[in-house]
């Protein structure tokens, strides 16, 4: 559906984007992720043909960005950064200005409208000037003019910035829903934001790629050991740790416990590359008659993966 | 074509949600109106000789406040990305946006009419001379409106806007003005140039094509620099 190819935007010879290359599926929920500054949104303006590539080509669905960019604006819908609206129309006389422009006419309108409206939960600020509407609701007429016409692409730049908890676990339904038929990019810096909604991800620092995979392939790929969390209901921590260092497979042990809460032991365990010895631990607190409070395994957070492909 | 017409009346609508549309015509008529009276009055003449000679000094002031935000607001607010990124060609955008202001001066110069109704009452009318009057009112500041349209284009900042479009019209009116201060050889040149010469014709009641000419060739060229200036984005 959409297809990068050495994707390079230079600004006054300064690379925003460099030698960017990849494609996108039908029906893929692709996040864009990346510090401020990386080029995740000169890449979108790339995309949604807002400006040209210094190097390289962007085809979508057999379109060139550049040559055919009014049939590639036609299967389009974009959301920039910050919402950008008129702020003196209200939000009716706006979607139907959008839904004029592009191309919809007569009955199909208005039910389009309806459509959008009710999708993106605009009834009650339907004769609202934009300039008063709170920042969640500019959102989500900036994501209603987005997918008026029913777009098979749909470019989102930090959708879900500025709004509140409630709004933001909607508009991921709202993603995840149209992600099933449609293609969606999108951009963040919110990182659960990835997780809860993409299928895949790339990570973008200083204009390169520096990864590209489901979250959990990256989740997997950039931990460096298992860890498991355990606490028991004991007091001798030294005993339990020295103990513990003698399974088999174990690298370390870390005493975590809080000084304050004296009853509990708590240690963070780390093990060799894919072992598992949950079953060991729970064998051996039988044995000494430890009463185990807790045990997990600790995952390598996107936070981790992010952090250490950026700094 | 239609996408035209949405912008159009998108834009037209704007001016009448902002104050613009009603200081525009309430001032316009103020001072059309003044002009006009005095001459009644005070002159015994009922012609519309005394607005027309207040009318290009208005527009240079009037009219760059009239396209200033056409464009540059667009690039301020950053519905400038929006609105190129829908299927819609940019020389679409700059048309319907010149024709929504053009409509305003329209309503402004057409509501005039009562000047011509009291005249006619009065005294004679030449049908013909009013007519070239109206013509030249009109083109003039469709002239003024494209070049204000172009400075538009060129900024971010509505100011900048107002303060380039109004030296370029002052230019264009003033070289009309400094006629004898120049060479021999370069008078004609200044006059064909010269806004102020081709208006003053038409008032006359001559409707020649040169001044036709001359007032197309201007607002042609100023719109297709402005559709240039919107087509910049698009330089590598």
């Amino acid at each position: 559906m959409i297809y990068i190819e050495n994707l390079t935007k230079l600004y006054a010879s300064t690379p925003a984007v460099d030698d960017i290359s990849f494609e996108v599926e039908t029906g893929e929920i692709l996040g864009f992720l990346g510090p401020n500054g990386a080029g995740k949104t000169t890449t979108m303006k790339m995309i949604t043909c807002y400006m040209p590539p210094t190097h390289g080509r962007i085809k979508i669905a057999g379109y060139d960005v550049f040559t055919d960019s009014l049939e590639v604006r036609k299967r389009i819908g974009y959301l920039p950064e910050n919402a950008p609206l008129y702020d003196d129309m209200n939000v009716l006389e706006y979607l139907k200005f959008v839904a004029e422009l592009r191309g919809i006419r007569g009955h199909e309108k208005s039910s389009r409208m309806k459509k959008m409206i009710e999708v993106t939960a605009l009834g009650d600020v339907l004769h609202k000037d934009i300039g008063e509407l709170s920042k969640g609701f500019r959102q989500r007429v900036g994501l209603a003019q987005a997918m008026i016409h029913d777009p098979d692409i749909l470019v989102l730049d930090e959708p879900t910035s500025g709004l509140d908890p409630n709004q933001i676990v909607d508009i991921r339904d709202l993603i995840r829903r149209l992600g099933e038929e449609k293609t969606v990019i999108l951009s963040t810096h919110i990182l659960p934001e990835v997780q809860a909604t993409c299928d895949r991800v790339l990570i973008i620092n200083r204009g390169k790629l520096v990864a590209d995979g489901t979250p959990e392939e990256l989740q997997s790929s950039f931990q460096g050991a298992e860890k498991l969390r355990v606490e028991f209901k004991a007091a001798d921590r030294d005993a339990i740790s020295s103990r513990l260092k003698e399974l088999s497979q174990v690298r370390s042990v870390n005493d975590v416990s809080q000084s304050q809460q004296s009853y509990s032991a708590a240690f963070i365990v780390e093990l060799e590359k894919g072992s598992d010895i949950r079953e060991e631990i729970f064998r051996l607190a039988v044995q000494e008659n430890w009463v185990l409070l807790e045990m997990y395994k600790e995952q390598a957070s996107l936070e981790n993966v992010f952090r250490e492909l950026t700094v | 074509m239609s996408n035209i017409l949405t912008i159009l009346k998108k834009e037209f609508k704007s001016y009448f949600n902002s104050a613009i549309a009603y200081i525009f015509i309430t001032v316009f008529l103020l001072i059309t109106g003044w002009f006009f009276v005095s001459d009644l009055f005070l002159a015994n003449q009922a012609s519309l000789r005394g607005p027309l000679s207040i009318i290009p000094l208005i527009f240079i002031f009037f009219i760059p406040g009239i396209s200033m935000r056409l464009i540059s607001e667009e690039r301020k607010s950053g519905t400038i990305e929006l609105l190129v990124t829908m299927p819609v060609k940019d020389h679409e955008i700059i048309l319907g946006k010149y024709f929504a202001a053009l409509a305003l001066l329209f309503a402004a110069v057409l509501s005039t009419f009562p000047y011509v109704m009291t005249i006619s009452i009065l005294g004679e009318v030449d049908g013909g001379v009013i007519f070239g009057q109206y013509l030249g009112m009109l083109l003039m500041g469709a002239a003024y409106l494209a070049i204000g349209t172009f400075a538009s284009s060129m900024t971010r900042n509505q100011i900048v806007a107002f303060i380039t479009s109004f030296l370029l019209v002052f230019i264009f009116f003033l070289i009309g003005k400094m006629l004898v201060f120049l060479p021999t050889s370069l008078v004609a040149i200044a006059e064909y140039i010269s806004i102020d010469f081709h208006f003053e014709n038409l008032v006359r009641g001559v409707v020649d094509s040169r001044d036709m000419i001359y007032y197309f060739s201007l607002i042609s060229f100023f719109l297709l620099l402005s559709f240039r200036a919107l087509g910049s984005r698009k330089w590598k």
